[in-house]
């Protein structure tokens, strides 16, 4: 079975700070987690690899502070990134190292082929537009012009995501946590990104309202065979929606496999501490 | 012919905070010829769920091989697939079912089994019909068809399970201690469930703790103590 990997990420690098003799040299360097106790640099994400494949979910899981949602903004251009390579097959881009494209390029990428969630909604959002806004600003960044066509597809993913059309007009500050995340999920998938990234999406929402967008993630999967990077703390919706998954400290990656077989036969000290965690 | 074949295997859970390694089986071999019924019956511990487990590579495998022949891949060690060869596998090939039943949240019992199907690319019609016919075939009262399982019973989540598992027409079907929770009477259902997998040629892999449960199903049945298999007994082929 040959597959080619939709994304590829290579030896990803991001650090806070200028870094001092004592930590530059990667072999011998001695931090402390992921912190040079000399100069006070923040090796957040270090020498991260590892392939998405086409409609398939990556779960990615780690504690607080261990470079997941760090890497995710810098994948998706939030935040720039200290070394590596990223590819994504697509005939724009293709064999480029995407994080070496120039600013308009990459403009091109988030726009045409991500797509992201934010945990939180305010930074995926304009709340002083109208949620119909929201998802055709996207749109129209994307090359939209056609205004009864961007309004068309913003009714069709607002009910997919189930936000009632008669508020369509309103804005996203008026509404629920769940509901501005589900707002963001419709904007975020206006222009049919291939590749979807979500940040700890169902943090802070109740019980009921993370299973609906648990199952419209899952929904979408199933229809659209989004490939997605779906970051989270909880192992639970880990569990629900991803094949394969990583887990992340302290910058890197300790392991990775079968999200069941992690769950039920993790390997990593730190995994094992993590599951028997588990409620 | 010969679906599945395992040699010298083995496996150990290292246990980092204890800082030490348990060994749970070794040196383990047989094989399993296409449509039979394998049956493993050993004592809680003796290492039964291990070799099953491994087999669905839910346990990394540790030492020898678990040669299984693929429809997609031909012959391929399942202790040494890549993580996307298995979940291939387990999407076409081999079923698991269980006891528990872990699924979507707020999804019912008819879309949980269309959801098996559409995941495999079937189209959403012939899902909804194969999803009905499925459920229908177990015994699933049509009551429940669009309720949550969250609240069904040990038998009914267990008839939710072989009907996700075998919608799919699985060549290799998994059984982990199926009847494990259930009232006599509904063991007796599993008995009847699982002759119709054998009657449609489904091959067969089940670990159960009662012998008597297993009288007269097996093909073969092997009993286990303290990881190893220590004894195997052909069974006369079960005539209905």
């Amino acid at each position: 079975m040959h597959e080619t990997p939709i994304l590829r990420v290579r030896n990803l690098e991001k650090q806070f700070g200028q870094g001092c003799p004592d930590c530059k040299d990667k072999e011998s360097r001695s931090l402390e987690k992921n912190y040079c106790s000399a100069c006070g640099t923040v090796y957040a994400v270090r020498d991260v690899s590892f392939d998405l494949f086409p409609g398939e979910v990556l779960g990615i899981v780690g504690e607080s502070g261990s470079g997941k949602s760090t890497m995710l903004q810098g994948l998706y251009f939030d935040a720039e990134i200290t070394g590596g390579e990223v590819y994504i097959d697509h005939p724009a881009v293709l064999d480029k190292n995407v994080l070496e494209l120039s600013s308009q390029q990459k403009r091109y990428i988030r726009n045409y082929l991500y797509g992201m969630v934010y945990q939180n909604p305010v930074h995926g959002l304009k709340m002083k537009f109208s949620s119909v806004g929201n998802i055709a600003e996207k749109m129209i960044a994307a090359g939209g012009r056609n205004v009864s066509s961007i309004e068309a597809r913003s009714k069709t993913l607002l009910e997919k995501v189930h936000i009632p059309l008669r508020r369509m007009k309103e804005e996203p500050r008026n509404f629920s946590g769940g509901m501005q995340q589900r707002v963001q999920i419709a904007k975020a998938l206006s222009n049919n990104p291939p590749i979807l990234f979500l940040d700890e999406v169902t943090t802070g929402l109740d019980l009921s309202v993370q299973a609906s967008v648990l199952d419209l993630i899952k929904q979408i999967q199933r229809d659209l065979h989004i490939s997605m990077i779906v970051v989270s703390h909880d192992l639970a919706v880990i569990r629900m929606l991803a094949d394969r998954s990583i887990v992340m400290l302290n910058g890197t990656i300790i392991e990775k496999g079968l999200t069941d077989q992690i769950l039920e036969d993790p390997q990593h000290e730190y995994t094992q501490q993590l599951v028997y965690s588990l409620l | 012919m010969t679906i599945l074949e395992i040699k010298n295997f083995g496996k150990a859970f290292t246990i980092h905070h204890l800082d030490k390694t348990l060994p749970a089986v070794n040196n383990i071999h047989f094989s399993i010829d296409a449509g039979e019924f394998i049956g493993i019956i050993g004592k809680s511990g003796s290492g039964k769920s291990t070799i099953l487990k491994s087999i669905y590579r839910t346990y990394l495998p540790h030492t020898g091989e678990i040669l299984y022949n693929s429809d997609r891949f031909g012959q391929i060690d399942l202790a040494k697939a890549t993580e996307r060869q298995v979940i291939s596998l387990r999407k076409y090939e081999i079923g698991y079912v269980s006891q528990f039943l872990n699924v979507m949240p707020r999804t019912t019992c008819r879309q949980l089994v269309q959801n098996a199907l559409l995941e495999m690319g079937e189209p959403g019609e012939t899902a909804m019909i194969e999803a009905e016919k499925a459920l229908t075939h177990f015994e699933m009262d049509p009551k429940l068809w669009d309720s949550y399982p969250n609240t069904f019973s040990g038998g009914e989540k267990l008839r939710l399970n072989i009907a996700m598992a075998t919608v799919k027409k699985p060549r290799l079907l998994l059984l982990d201690e199926p009847t494990a929770s259930l009232d006599q009477q509904s063991k007796m259902k599993v008995r009847e469930i699982i002759e119709k997998l054998k009657q449609q040629g489904t091959t067969l892999v089940g670990i159960f703790h009662d012998i008597e449960f297993m009288e007269g199903l097996c093909d073969k049945v092997y009993e286990m103590k303290t990881g190893q298999v220590i004894s195997a007994r052909e069974e006369v082929a079960y005539e209905s």
